[in-house]
């Protein structure tokens, strides 16, 4: 900025956008999302045995220092990352190893596990542990991943993989059946979800492979009424997905993942195409390929059955048990809920810290609990919009779409199933249910999601000013 | 533990989770990107950051008042006659303007025939206002003919990039 005028009144400098890096505000967040999670634990533990719990220090120290780490490394590595992803994924984390520790201490569930499995062992440890894996996984995605646009690169080998992953649990010997369900595999006495690492890789995937096609998928195309149609030799790639989603469905019986993919298929071709048709086209497939699965597989009619009347079925399915404890877990919430430790969400019984643990937020926390974890959810996902429309590349951009897609999708399956709106589905809430594979993938899609921001947000070096430019007298005409 | 610790923990803890949410929403409004205007000289005024990203003119077009070296006929602000900014005016308060896609530009140019940093205007020593070209691939245009040096810009002569026109007026 060159002051050649030497009057100071009222000099207003029109400034580039000066993004301020905002690591501060992160850490300021960061510590009341350590905070709020260990108030909780300390009312969990006087709710239940009148004391606070022994483990609360630990507890908050274990928190409180992978929170540490995430934060000097982005400090470090994404320095002017948006501000808000951290502590909302910490904070979700906290509070979904509170409510898990909360179920551990249920004797019903204690008693379950023994009556099952012969031995109780309680599930927070794992997931605290799960989590330190999870934040590991983030610092290797920032350290290991400088610039997103390099995985612009691997755009067909991550297809392929991605392919991989999901065929991997119809393996013989290495995929496990769990309870009709096979996305599953065990290696050496862990068991893998596959289906929540190949989320983020077929995001790769999609955003290279949109990048280059969409102005052919956008531009050709005939207008009748009122929408744009494609051609038909366009509609291949959807179709294919498509295809691949039923096969997900028919051989594995898991709706969510095969909804998911093709939900963030359908999403991120609406982004690159601006093309309304697309949804209306993925809309009219989804539904066609639903119904059509659903009347023939058995196991997807039993939880089409206990969606549309729980109460029916009651006494003689289990799945019709559980979503009726679910949306009387919900239900006996009200407004204000019951309080932490005070509910009776455990009587859901299987599966009631992983896929059911929204019921117990339902029940202890109310309405005004759900709305206020609905929305920390948004604001993720608000953020990673945010990233794509600041991200410059459209590489990035469709890819931070993707991701933020498939995190509201899978959302939106499962506490949809676990409230009754749709049929419940085999999927996980992410950083909130029991489980390692989902919250290390999804601490590696936050991960992924900070690199795009902080190239997005980072300020463009000012032009280099040419001094030879001031030197030259302009010749006047 | 009595009942009323409980409750009073339980609704504590609502509280605290939506003062959260409040406390990130809030963050998200002061983060939102905009053109930072800030305020030197008799008052000094806290920098303000504004909403429109794009829009980049200040709310207040206030006039130079001193200045010696100020020439009767110098131009005040910058106009954007045509294109899709059509209507922004950015006053001229001896700085550079720069235009072009980059999104930190004073201008930002939606333009597919625009180059990122395309062009830049400022003042030389004499308050006179120059134009030059910064490499664009389409070229800035002054009147009809393409730029090639910097070019001192008349009064109202239109400067043409791409689909946008922007001329200086009084």
């Amino acid at each position: 900025m060159s002051a050649t005028n030497p009057s100071t009144h009222h000099t207003s400098t029109i400034g580039a956008i000066g993004a301020p890096s905002r690591r501060n505000t992160e850490l300021a967040l960061l510590v009341f999302a350590v905070a709020i999670p260990v108030f909780a634990y300390a009312n969990v533990g006087l709710a239940i045995n009148g004391q606070v719990p022994t483990g609360l220090m630990g507890y908050g120290i274990g928190l409180g220092l992978l929170a540490a780490v995430g934060h000097l490394v982005v400090r470090k590595l994404a320095p002017y990352a948006d501000p808000l992803l951290l502590p909302l994924a910490t904070l979700l984390n906290g509070l979904g190893l509170v409510f898990i520790w909360r179920l551990d201490q249920s004797e019903r569930l204690q008693q379950l596990a023994e009556r099952q499995y012969g031995v109780f062992s309680p599930s927070a440890p794992n997931q605290l542990m799960y989590s330190a894996a999870g934040i590991a996984l983030f610092v290797a995605v920032l350290f290991v991943l400088k610039d997103h646009r390099i995985l612009q690169r691997y755009t067909y080998i991550s297809m392929v993989a991605a392919l991989v992953l999901l065929l991997l649990p119809l393996v013989p010997g290495l995929g496990a059946n769990v309870f009709g369900a096979k996305i599953w595999i065990s290696v050496g006495g862990f068991s893998i979800q596959p289906g929540e690492f190949a989320k983020i890789i077929l995001a790769v995937f999609f955003s290279g492979y949109l990048m280059v096609k969409r102005d052919a998928l956008a531009l050709a195309s005939r207008r009748f009424m009122g929408l744009y149609l494609p051609r038909g030799r366009d509609l291949g790639p959807i179709i294919t997905i498509w295809a691949v989603s039923l096969l997900i469905l028919i051989f594995e019986n898991d709706l969510g993942t095969s909804l998911l993919f093709f939900g963030m298929f359908v999403i991120m071709l609406y982004v690159a195409t601006e093309r309304t048709s697309w949804i209306v086209i993925g809309l009219l497939m989804s539904a066609a390929g639903a119904v059509g699965v659903a009347s023939f597989a058995s196991h997807v009619q039993a939880r089409v059955d206990a969606w549309l009347d729980p109460f029916a079925c009651y006494d003689t399915s289990n799945a019709c048990q559980q979503i009726g404890q679910s949306i009387m877990s919900f239900g006996s919430g009200g407004v204000l809920g019951t309080g932490l430790g005070q509910g009776n969400s455990d009587l859901i019984g299987f599966a009631a810290n992983s896929d059911f643990i929204f019921a117990t937020v339902g029940e202890e926390l109310g309405l005004a609990g759900v709305m206020a974890f609905l929305l920390l959810y948004a604001l993720i996902i608000e953020r990673g919009v945010r990233t794509a429309l600041a991200a410059r590349d459209p590489f990035g951009k469709l890819f931070a779409v993707g991701l933020s897609g498939a995190f509201a999708l899978q959302i939106f399956v499962v506490a949809g199933g676990v409230m009754g709106l749709i049929p419940l589905t085999g999927m996980t809430m992410p950083f909130l249910a029991a489980g390692g594979s989902s919250v290390i993938a999804n601490w590696a899609l936050i991960g992924i999601l900070i690199r795009i921001s902080d190239t997005a947000r980072r300020p463009a070096p000012t032009p280099a000013s040419n001094p030879d430019a001031e030197m030259t007298q302009v010749v006047r005409p | 533990m009595s009942e009323l610790t409980l409750t009073v923990m339980r609704l504590g803890f609502l509280a605290v989770l939506w003062l959260f949410v409040i406390v990130a929403v809030q963050v998200i409004r002061s983060d939102l990107f905009g053109t930072r205007v800030t305020q030197r000289g008799s008052r000094r005024e806290a920098a303000r950051p504004q909403q429109a990203a794009r829009q980049a003119a200040p709310p207040q077009q206030r006039q130079q008042s001193g200045g010696g070296r100020q020439r009767r006929n110098a131009p005040t602000k910058l106009v954007v006659t045509e294109g899709t900014l059509t209507g922004t005016t950015v006053a001229l308060q001896s700085q550079t303007i720069t235009l072009g896609r980059a999104h930190d530009s004073t201008i930002v140019l939606d333009d597919d025939y625009a180059s990122s940093r395309h062009a830049r205007i400022y003042p030389d020593r004499d308050g006179q206002w120059i134009v030059e070209d910064l490499g664009s691939t389409n070229g800035t245009y002054l009147d009809r003919t393409r730029l090639t040096t910097p070019t001192p810009i008349p009064l109202g002569a239109p400067i043409r990039i791409g689909k946008t026109v922007i001329e200086l007026r009084k």
